[in-house]
């Protein structure tokens, strides 16, 4: 029936084909003008990252470095106490580790779910070649702890090829005896109240960053084009300085003995036995992480603030409403989209921020990246992978609200 | 004092702007007044000198001029959004040179519109009433008044980007009027409009304006709007008014060379005066012609001057000549088809851009090229100005 009502070309080519075929050429070549770029990003950012993801939930190494003992899982259920062909196989398998030198990796893996049990296995390697049957008793005898639930409970989930440990350490979490999760105690919390921490000292630098802004963005986008063009010179200078010498400059400033502390101490403000300790502690993290991240709400403000027409303000001042007024009901909204994607900016770079608090925060000005980062450091790749990826999932909940009130087309970024 | 301004923004706005303050009764002739009033923006010149006007209650009076002649700085003044370097400014007899804006009460038509966007057409109407504290049962009715009065009842719930520029300059003036404010400035808001919907919007604001009985101060760079919409025109140029006239006044009997350039079409001569008796002059053409004109802006022997004549004063047809008419020769240039008239050039006296306007009737005479003809006009209708 469609086909009866298609329209045709003056030959009697369908139109819809013939409009295909002219447009056909147009697109190939505009896509192989994207195609190098996006085969760069696939290559350079999709892959590896999703490689790392990936690590988070997929680990090989155990089942590997212990193939009777993942035998033996996968023949019983997960109910089943260790009897003797379970400890049949642990010898087995660590007699295999002593011979590959493997006790340290498979200890390693496991002392991430239960701290303190890597031990456990490099010295019980050691002595594996002298176990012999009957193997439980063998093995209990080397070490009592081999007895524990919550080991048999954990070589379980490592034998799997694809486990949530990870996210469960992420969160504070471990598996109990009976191989239910549940809070680890509190001296050993450390991940969520990161996370917590993270969300609201960014969310500060925000609210910091759009205070100091909003005047200065309102500035050059009001004054003559040669001022604001050097104003605008001025807000972009500290991208054309390394970050490095960014934040040294700051500790220079911010240290105890530094210019701050000096010029106070000078003019009486402060007793010099009572400096105050404006870095390697949060306060310079905050300090810094704001100057570090200003130009990305400058720039997105002024660019929404130079389209706003003067009139309106005038029009509002002519209506009768008063100078705050006029601002708060016809300006700042006006500005929200600029707002918004400034806001939004600052809040994603301070939440992933890592080589500011590395350097200045000291013990206490550390977040959730720093962790990452020593995580990944200390070649625990699927702990910094967990919290990655919880870092950017919670960074996409916060954008998809963001969506939900503001709406992402709004957005400005200059 | 003080305590006036205090309570002008919640007074209701029936009495804002009429009600006399420090002066007792002010003159109604005298409800704007500019006196002395001089504006320099950057120290070293000045954009408006000397600018001395009052615009009586009621009136309908249009700043007319080239651009950078400074009308729009006193239209800015006037709202309060630049202050006067010298001079005052009287609203109602009561000097505003010192009342913010926001306290004058004065409506206000922006070029641009300046409808807010990111409210509805009623959100926008209801800005100016909420600012004063009207109860909401009353802004609604203001609202509607408003809207009705400009033909636009049924957009109250639409955005300004969902309407046309016709229709968002109908808001506009719509907004500048809700809160019945007895003077409204209106900056050049026809100017975005196209040709057609201009005339049409010309003719509405001026019925409105006769209906309400506001006062309106105008500002436009069109002559054609300035001569149909106002009761008098100030043209303004170089930061001075040339001439305040009415529009037939200003049309017919302009003051200055500036002011019949501006205005209208004109043919302008040049010469040197020969004599001037009473209002006639004598003038001696550049071809040595002498002829006689209307003294305006000559009074002595050997002054150099610049006759100004209407195109449509200008006749070539010897039985429609003016009794008493001056002819001069001229020769044909080209002629230009225009509809509804024939624009013809011609080379007359030493000006080769003299224009003759003829109706397109039927059996009119075809001018060619280079065709010789004789050209008259009544001598009233010469005005020796000043050289331009």
């Amino acid at each position: 029936m469609a086909a009866l009502l298609e329209v045709t070309t003056a030959d009697g080519r369908p139109l819809r084909v013939a409009l295909d075929a002219a447009r056909g050429r147009a697109r190939l070549r505009a896509m192989a003008l994207v195609a190098p770029l996006l085969i760069f990003i696939v290559i350079t950012f999709v892959v590896p990252i999703g490689q790392v993801l990936f690590r988070s939930i997929n680990n090989e190494g155990f089942a590997q470095t212990a193939p009777n003992l993942t035998a033996w899982f996968d023949a019983n259920p997960t109910n089943v106490a260790p009897d003797e062909t379970a400890y049949t196989a642990l010898a087995a398998d660590l007699e295999l580790m002593r011979r590959n030198r493997t006790a340290g990796a498979a200890g390693t893996r496991i002392n991430d779910v239960l701290p303190g049990s890597r031990s456990l296995f490099t010295s019980s390697a050691r002595a594996a070649a002298d176990f012999a049957a009957p193997f439980k008793d063998a093995v209990l005898a080397k070490d009592a702890r081999w007895a524990d639930p919550r080991v048999w409970h954990a070589m379980r989930t490592a034998s799997n090829r694809y486990s949530l440990d990870y996210y469960i350490i992420a969160a504070d979490r471990q598996r109990d005896a009976d191989g239910r999760i549940v809070s680890v105690p509190p001296e050993r919390r450390l991940y969520v109240g990161l996370f917590a921490k993270t969300l609201w000292q960014s969310a500060f630098i925000t609210l910091l960053c759009l205070a100091l802004a909003f005047p200065i963005a309102h500035l050059i986008a009001t004054v003559r084009q040669s001022t604001a063009n050097l104003l605008l010179i001025l807000v972009l200078l500290p991208f054309w300085t390394s970050l490095l010498v960014r934040t040294s400059s700051w500790i220079v400033l911010l240290q105890g003995q530094g210019v701050v502390n000096n010029v106070l101490v000078a003019m009486g403000l402060i007793d010099t036995d009572h400096r105050l300790k404006l870095i390697y502690n949060n306060v310079g993290t905050i300090i810094v992480m704001t100057h570090v991240l200003l130009p990305f709400i400058v720039l997105p403000l002024y660019s929404v603030m130079r389209m706003i027409n003067p009139a309106y303000v005038r029009a509002a001042r002519s209506l009768g409403a008063s100078s705050w007024t006029a601002f708060r009901r016809v300006y700042l909204p006006l500005t929200l989209p600029g707002v918004a994607a400034g806001s939004l900016l600052v809040f994603i770079l301070a939440v992933g921020y890592y080589i500011t608090p590395a350097l200045v925060g000291g013990a206490d000005g550390q977040l959730i990246s720093n962790m990452i980062q020593y995580h990944l450091g200390a070649s625990n790749w699927s702990l910094a992978a967990a919290l990655a990826f919880i870092l950017l999932a919670g960074v996409i909940v916060l954008y998809w609200i963001y969506d939900r009130l503001v709406g992402v087309d709004k957005l400005k970024l200059g | 004092m003080e305590a006036t301004f205090a309570t002008h923004g919640t007074l209701p706005p029936k009495a804002q702007g009429n009600t006399p303050r420090s002066h007792g009764c002010p003159d109604p002739a005298e409800y704007v007044v500019f006196d002395r009033v001089q504006k320099s923006y950057d120290g070293l010149s000045l954009v408006v000198k000397d600018l001395n006007l009052a615009v009586s209650k009621g009136e309908f009076l249009t700043m007319l001029g080239p651009s950078g002649s400074g009308k729009t700085t006193c239209l800015m003044m006037l709202a309060g959004f630049e202050t006067a370097t010298h001079g005052e400014i009287r609203l109602s007899g009561r000097d505003i040179n010192l009342v913010p804006p926001h306290k004058r009460g004065i409506g206000m038509v922006f070029q641009s519109y300046a409808l807010f966007p990111h409210m509805t057409v009623a959100e926008n109407l209801s800005f100016p009433l909420e600012v004063r504290g009207i109860a909401k049962p009353q802004r609604e009715a203001q609202i509607k008044h408003a809207l009705d009065m400009v033909k636009m009842g049924a957009f109250a719930d639409r955005r300004p980007a969902q309407l046309s520029g016709g229709q968002q300059q109908r808001i506009a003036l719509a907004r500048a009027l809700v809160f019945d404010p007895a003077l409204v400035l209106m900056d050049e808001p026809l100017g975005a409009l196209d040709k057609h919907l201009r005339e049409h919007m010309q003719l509405e604001i001026k019925s409105l304006h006769e209906r309400i009985g506001i006062t309106v101060v105008y500002v436009t760079h069109d002559q054609s709007e300035a001569l149909t919409m106002s009761d008098r025109i100030a043209v303004f140029n170089d930061g001075r008014i040339q001439q305040l006239a009415t529009p037939a006044d200003l049309y017919e009997r302009p003051q200055n060379s500036f002011v019949a350039q501006f205005i209208g079409a004109n043919n302008s001569l040049r010469g040197l005066v020969e004599e001037v008796k009473g209002d006639r002059a004598l003038v001696r053409l550049s071809n040595g012609e002498l002829i006689s004109a209307t003294a305006v802006g000559v009074n002595a022997k050997g002054q150099e001057t610049s006759v100004s004549i209407r195109p449509e004063r200008v006749e070539f047809k010897p039985e429609l000549m003016p009794a008493g008419a001056h002819t001069i020769d001229a020769s044909v240039i080209d002629t230009v088809y225009m509809g509804d008239i024939l624009h013809c050039r011609l080379k007359a006296a030493g000006n080769d851009n003299f224009i003759v306007k003829m109706r397109n009737t039927l059996g009119q005479t075809k001018l060619s090229p280079g065709e010789r003809i004789r050209i008259g006009w009544h001598p009233e209708d010469a005005r020796a100005l000043d050289p331009i």
